[in-house]
């Protein structure tokens, strides 16, 4: 297999979206006054993202998902460990896919 | 020596995760080289394969690094002046590693931006190394779905969002971010939920919580 060009394009975009990001903080330190409000923003984004990213598949991908996921996060919030919740959750969706016909 | 572990692992799980959207080694190693901002990369490949995907990967990438613009202006507070060629160098080695490790030593009074590079560097072998990794690793493997792998995804993101959840302040950004997502995904086309829910849940903690 090559790499395509779409790929290529995706990569380098986002590589390029990155770098600005990083650039910016460096650049913009002196023109922004220091802002709560702005702080308190930014710090949400992580979850902000990967809930936006994951609600259509926990909530409207099925029962079989929707339990994985359950499963999912309550390993996670119990042990603290990203790689066992994740293999829970593996397992978890493996046995509701075969108990609930999709 | 912690941080380059758990990089080590945190590769692994992208190579597996990226070979499942289809990429091949190569562009995984690409990708880890050229990004290098691990939270992105597993949202990207999450989003991966879409219609008209480019644009909204793009986007999302950029709403999730937003953060680097915050760490890059609490590091300039401690550096003080930069040339600009230095700070475009600089600015290759602000990750989320490298940037907390280098606000533990300016933090003790030692401020010289080299050690932003060197942290930067070290941890960039593992992350490269365990990518590539976890995708060959993962191309023995011929039906994911069949055994519940595809879920991995999701699964890995769940997970990290449960050690993102900082008490009552992250509750409205993220039940804005859960439902502006929820209604996107139903109303547009594409991956654009991913863009407004966290747009969404940015207004809603930047506005929320006073």
């Amino acid at each position: 297999m090559t790499e395509s060009s779409a790929t290529l394009l995706t990569i380098i975009g986002m590589a390029t979206a990155t770098y600005a990001t990083r650039l910016g903080g460096l650049w913009l330190a002196g023109c922004f006054p220091e802002s709560r409000r702005l702080e308190r923003g930014l710090q949400h984004i992580p979850g902000a993202v990967i809930i936006s990213l994951i609600a259509p598949h926990a909530f409207l991908g099925g029962t079989a998902n929707a339990l994985a996921a359950a499963v999912t996060g309550f390993i996670a919030a119990r042990t603290r460990n990203v790689l066992l919740a994740m293999i829970a959750g593996v397992a978890a969706a493996w046995v509701t896919r075969r108990l609930i016909p999709q | 020596m912690p941080v380059a572990v758990s990089e080590a692992v945190y590769g692994l799980v992208f190579g597996v995760l990226a070979h499942q959207a289809g990429l091949t080694w190569t562009e995984t190693l690409l990708m880890s080289a050229l990004v290098n901002a691990g939270g992105s990369q597993f949202t990207a490949i999450a989003m991966w394969g879409g219609p008209a995907s480019t644009l909204s990967i793009m986007a999302t990438t950029f709403t999730v690094n937003l953060r680097h613009i915050l760490m890059g202006m609490s590091l300039r507070r401690w550096v003080g002046r930069l040339r600009w060629q230095t700070s475009l160098l600089l600015a290759l080695f602000v990750t989320d590693e490298s940037w907390a490790l280098t606000r533990q030593e300016f933090a003790r009074g030692r401020t010289d931006p080299a050690f932003l590079v060197g942290s930067g560097i070290m941890q960039f072998p593992s992350w490269l190394g365990a990518s590539v990794a976890g995708n060959l690793a993962a191309s023995g493997v011929p039906d994911p779905a069949a055994y519940g792998l595809d879920f991995a995804f999701t699964g890995v993101l769940v997970s990290l969002l449960v050690g993102m959840w900082q008490g009552r302040s992250s509750l409205w950004p993220w039940a804005a971010a859960c439902a502006v997502a929820l209604l996107a995904a139903l109303k547009l086309p594409g991956n654009w939920y991913v863009v407004l829910g966290g747009l969404a849940g940015i207004l809603a903690g930047a506005l929320l919580n006073d």
